[in-house]
């Protein structure tokens, strides 16, 4: 196999599991055991081949790798596709996150369950093009192609506010990416190309980078999301079935933080220079904020999904704090949160499969029932605290030194979200698994199958695994956050020294203009 | 060729013009003396002609041919424009063999009238002066009026008629009077003769006067705002398959002729009509998508919905560059086929034998007709302009066009509007998909409507796998349009 078709063989591999499904037929029951089982072994599959790419992958190098490329669109809209150290790990957590998604889903979807894993599959080739994309209007394609079957996914199989929260889910993100999309043509038009490559090499001019940065921040920030646009992200959490939220809280959130790391940070360091405090801010007054929301909740998913915001605060403040320790922290903050919010909805979805009810008073004492559960859901919980030795911990602290040597002030801040985070977890794991058991409903409820327990262990592992020893992932990203980090600062150095010496040279000219 | 009579011109330019005369001429006769009802066989012969007219259009010759005098010209502009035409019209015929049957208002005069607009569209777009310009446009228009009011018996029918005439005869007015300002300034009613004289120096008020009102009667054929106001009680009066055909084929008409005119006979003045261009686009893609918010009716909506869009493609008209024509023929394309799909849906609305045209009606089709729903849905997920649907691609043209110009202001309201717009086409999809499902509809689906909202359908969703025909085929067209 040639290193250049690998992506495209991932990306679209699940499209022809899609395909596979959308032909079974027979009677209901059949096509809906069919289906799901061809769903499973695709997204299995594809997991296996993209271990090829980590496998395969030259850390050393800070440049795209697998690439391939070929005509498209005419002129200089190309198909090109590639990963580098950034964007590897990405398509990995994707393929990764996806067999749990379509078990999540095995019993608890009972209608149109041939559709339901279709939208699935198609979704996981959406997002892994998101991720492997060099090309604008080819990123653009699949960042907005992936609402569809996410607002199909909350809308057909979501809860009781289901057509509210994919509208909102809906019309905020594609809000927010239209102007993306205008900047791209902008970035176009100024650099004559769509190609990532050839612009993360193009400097834009200063005043021009403010807009750009501006519209792109638009899109990632709501896709992110940031506080204050954050607002849909519980309303689709809350209604989305439990895979839908596992995909969003646990992939589609990263591609807010990957578009900062592939476009606004590299392309427009000066822009980003200028914001960057104000992204800090923003993210700080995210995670002491919605920490604070998450503390008063009642329903089990929203405090989740506040909890996804504050996690997301990290990420923002990490990467804009544009340090080493910062940026590595950011993405494997990104990483974690993707499998421990995850498996947070999961847990949360097992419990609501059994009872159907979300809201956190009916439950209690369920560890007399389920030991086995308590136990799995202690160590996501304890990973969503940051507790040393779990991955969350990793992420949360690298982001804090990172911005430490930035700004003390707002990492003294940030590190109170993890004191508040402590909070509402633990608050709310004392209310659901201990406590006395008293509720009728709770006293036949059955401890994790060995569905779930299929699902939940690859998770458990990679929260222990890479908590204890995280240098596979920082191997990877190393060498290319290196090499963002140095072309930042030499941009921003250079863009500063311009403007010392600016006033120097008009004086020279004025002086030789006399 | 000395031997060549001075009062005979060139035919071979405007063949496809004369076949479509001819024939239906011919169809009319075959019609008017055979006692039986003919309407069948008549609508098979008016698609066969059309076919037969665009295979003709298809082997003419590359390149510009003019004839009349130099009244009529064929190059790589009108050949394409014309190809959408006759596919825009043969559609709307096939749309209507069924529903004429099923409404009681089958009489061979329908097809022949819609193929004689047609031939008045083609004629528009190859028109090289005013006067064959307004001899186009009228000989469309008043086949029009006709078919809109074609169900007789039928009151909103027949007000959709009248209304449509009364002030299509006043934008025709408007047009005329300001075609013999241009005249009466310029001196010429020629498009190549008015540029030359233009382009001399400073444009005289009375021309830009004369454009004004130029602009204000090809505006009310494309139903830009402010000249909008009978589009959705045309479109909602009238017998579905001649909404279809309101929604395309004119439409594109008349754009080409916008674009035509504007190119052919105004570049000279470009700033001049590129603020009125401006303005209209804006009004348009605005009201569009506020307007349509409240819609219950289909129909009405998609009423809206293509006073929007003629506002999306008149952003690349905005433009003002090759690459803007590039977008509006682009963008009009696929338009073209993705209304076929929709009134494809709106025509298999049936329920008890009679047409339902609720938006509500629609409810749960993806579990009665999944197959259909889905392709509804794709498209209009295509209209809201989500990629990687075709609709997608049309936007991207006509913005990335905007933007070369520098009109930001513009591109920002026309993405701001299509965000709104989304809201109305996904309540379509949420219609069938989300809510519980009502009665189904008359199964089966008429197997002509089948395969047309099969096709258009797929050349949605797989737009973006093979863009390249439609894309060259649009420089090619602005190529020649500036030539």
């Amino acid at each position: 196999m040639n290193d250049g078709s690998i992506l495209s063989l991932v990306t679209f591999l699940p499209m022809a599991g899609a395909l596979l499904i959308l032909f079974i037929r027979g009677s209901e029951d059949v096509v809906a055991r069919n289906a799901k089982r061809v769903a499973l072994w695709t997204t299995l599959f594809n997991f296996l081949l993209s271990l090829y790419l980590w496998v395969n992958f030259d850390p050393t190098s800070a440049g795209f790798q697998f690439e391939q490329k070929s005509e498209w669109l005419g002129g200089s809209i190309s198909y090109h596709m590639g990963v580098d150290g950034i964007s590897m790990l990405f398509v990995i957590l994707t393929t990764f996150l996806m067999p749990a998604c379509i078990l999540a889903g095995w019993d608890s979807i009972k209608v149109r369950v041939k559709e339901y894993m279709i939208a699935f599959l198609i979704l996981e080739a959406l997002m892994i093009g998101v991720f492997c994309s060099l090309d604008l209007v080819l990123f653009y394609l699949f960042f907005e192609a992936g609402l569809i079957p996410m607002f199909l996914i909350i809308g057909v199989w979501g809860g009781p506010r289901r057509i509210y929260a994919s509208f909102k889910f809906f019309l905020y993100t594609f809000l927010g990416s239209v102007l993306m999309l205008l900047a791209i043509m902008a970035m176009y038009w100024q650099a004559g190309t769509m190609d990532i490559p050839t612009l993360l090499t193009h400097q834009f001019p200063p005043a021009m980078q403010t807009w750009l940065w501006l519209a792109f921040f638009a899109s990632f920030a709501v896709k992110m999301p940031m506080w204050p646009v954050h607002t849909w992200l519980p309303d689709a959490h809350v209604e989305a079935p439990t895979a839908g939220s596992v995909v969003l809280a646990g992939i589609m959130l990263k591609m807010g933080g990957y578009g900062f790391l592939r476009f606004s940070l590299p392309m427009f360091p000066v822009a980003s220079d200028f914001f960057g405090p104000m992204v800090m801010v923003l993210s700080v007054i995210a995670i002491v904020y919605t920490s604070l929301v998450a503390l008063v909740q009642t329903d089990m998913k929203k405090l989740i999904a506040y909890s996804s915001v504050a996690h997301m605060g990290f990420v923002t403040m990490g990467l804009f704090a544009m340090t080493q320790q910062g940026v590595q922290g950011g993405i494997f903050q990104m990483l974690s949160h993707g499998w421990v919010s995850g498996a947070l909805f999961f847990c949360i979805g097992v419990i609501y499969d059994r009872i159907h009810t979300r809201e956190i008073s009916a439950y209690g004492g369920l560890v007399k029932r389920m030991p086995v559960y308590a136990v799995v859901f202690m160590i996501f919980t304890m990973a969503n605290v940051g507790l040393p030795g779990t991955s969350g911990f990793i992420g949360e602290f690298l982001t804090i030194i990172g911005v430490y040597q930035v700004n003390t002030g707002i990492a003294l801040v940030a590190a109170t979200g993890v004191i508040l985070s402590a909070g509402y977890a633990l608050y709310l794991y004392r209310r659901i698994i201990f406590g006395v058991l008293d509720k009728d409903k709770l006293k036949n409820i059955l401890d994790l199958d060995r569905r779930e327990i299929f699902a939940l262990a690859p998770l458990i592992a990679a929260t222990l695994f890479f908590g204890i020893y995280p240098t596979p992932i920082f191997d990877v990203t190393a060498v290319s956050v290196e090499h963002l980090v140095s072309n930042y600062h030499a941009a921003v150095e250079a863009h500063r020294l311009a403007e010392i010496t600016k006033p120097l040279g008009d004086l020279v000219q004025l002086v030789s203009a006399r | 060729m000395e031997y060549k009579l001075a009062t005979l011109p060139a035919l071979g330019p405007a063949f496809p013009e004369i076949i479509l005369a001819v024939g239906s001429l011919a169809l009319l006769m075959y019609g008017a003396f055979n006692k039986s009802n003919t309407a069948r066989q008549v609508s098979i012969g008016a698609v066969i002609l059309q076919m037969i007219a665009l295979v003709v259009v298809a082997v003419q010759p590359l390149g510009r041919m003019e004839t009349f005098g130099g009244m009529f010209v064929s190059d790589d502009f009108s050949r394409l424009i014309k190809i959408l035409i006759l596919l825009g019209s043969s559609t709307a015929i096939i749309m209507s063999i069924g529903y004429i049957r099923h409404e009681k208002m089958e009489r061979f005069e329908f097809p022949v009238l819609i193929t004689l607009a047609t031939l008045g569209m083609l004629m528009m777009v190859s028109a090289n002066g005013l006067i064959s310009l307004y001899m186009g446009l009228e000989l469309q228009s008043l086949a029009l009026y006709v078919i809109a009011a074609f169900n007789r018996d039928n009151v909103r029918s027949s007000e959709a008629g009248l209304k449509y005439f009364v002030l299509g005869a006043l934008s025709s007015g408007m047009l005329l009077y300001g075609m013999s300002m241009v005249y009466g300034f310029t001196g010429s009613t020629e498009f190549d003769a008015i540029a030359h004289v233009l382009g001399q120096g400073r444009p005289s008020l009375g021309v830009i006067f004369g454009l004004v009102f130029i602009m204000a009667g090809l505006a009310f054929k494309v139903s830009a705002v402010p000249f909008h106001m009978w589009t959705p009680d045309v479109y909602e009066g009238s017998p579905t398959p001649v909404t279809a055909l309101f929604a395309g084929a004119p439409k594109v008409a008349a754009m080409a002729l916008i674009l035509r005119v504007l190119f052919g006979a105004f570049p000279a003045i470009e700033p001049e009509w590129q603020q009125i261009v401006v303005f209209i686009s804006i009004a348009s893609m605005v009201l569009g998508a506020f307007a349509a918010i409240g819609q219950t009716n289909i129909k009405r909506l998609m009423a809206y919905s293509s006073i929007g869009h003629m506002g999306f493609a008149l952003v690349g008209l905005a433009a003002g560059s090759a690459d803007g024509i590039k977008g509006v023929i682009i963008y009009m394309t696929i338009y073209l086929v993705t209304n076929v799909g929709v009134f494809c849906c709106i025509l298999s609305m049936r329920r008890n034998d009679r047409s339902v045209e609720s938006i509500s009606d629609l409810a749960g089709l993806s579990r009665s007709q999944p197959v259909t729903a889905f392709l509804f849905a794709m498209i209009m997920f295509s209209l809201a302009g989500v990629p990687p649907l075709a609709g997608f691609f049309g936007k991207l043209y006509v913005f990335l066009a905007a933007i070369h110009s520098g009109l930001y202001t513009l591109a920002v309201i026309g993405v701001v509007s299509s965000v709104v717009g989304a809201f109305y086409y996904l309540r379509v999809v949420k219609v069938m998909y989300f809510d519980e499902p009502a009665e189904p509809f008359d199964q089966p689906m008429r197997t002509e409507l089948g395969i047309l909202l099969g096709i258009s359908g797929l050349f949605t969703i797989f737009f973006f796998a093979w863009p390249g025909p439609v894309v060259r085929a649009a420089e090619l067209a602005a190529a020649a349009l500036l030539h």
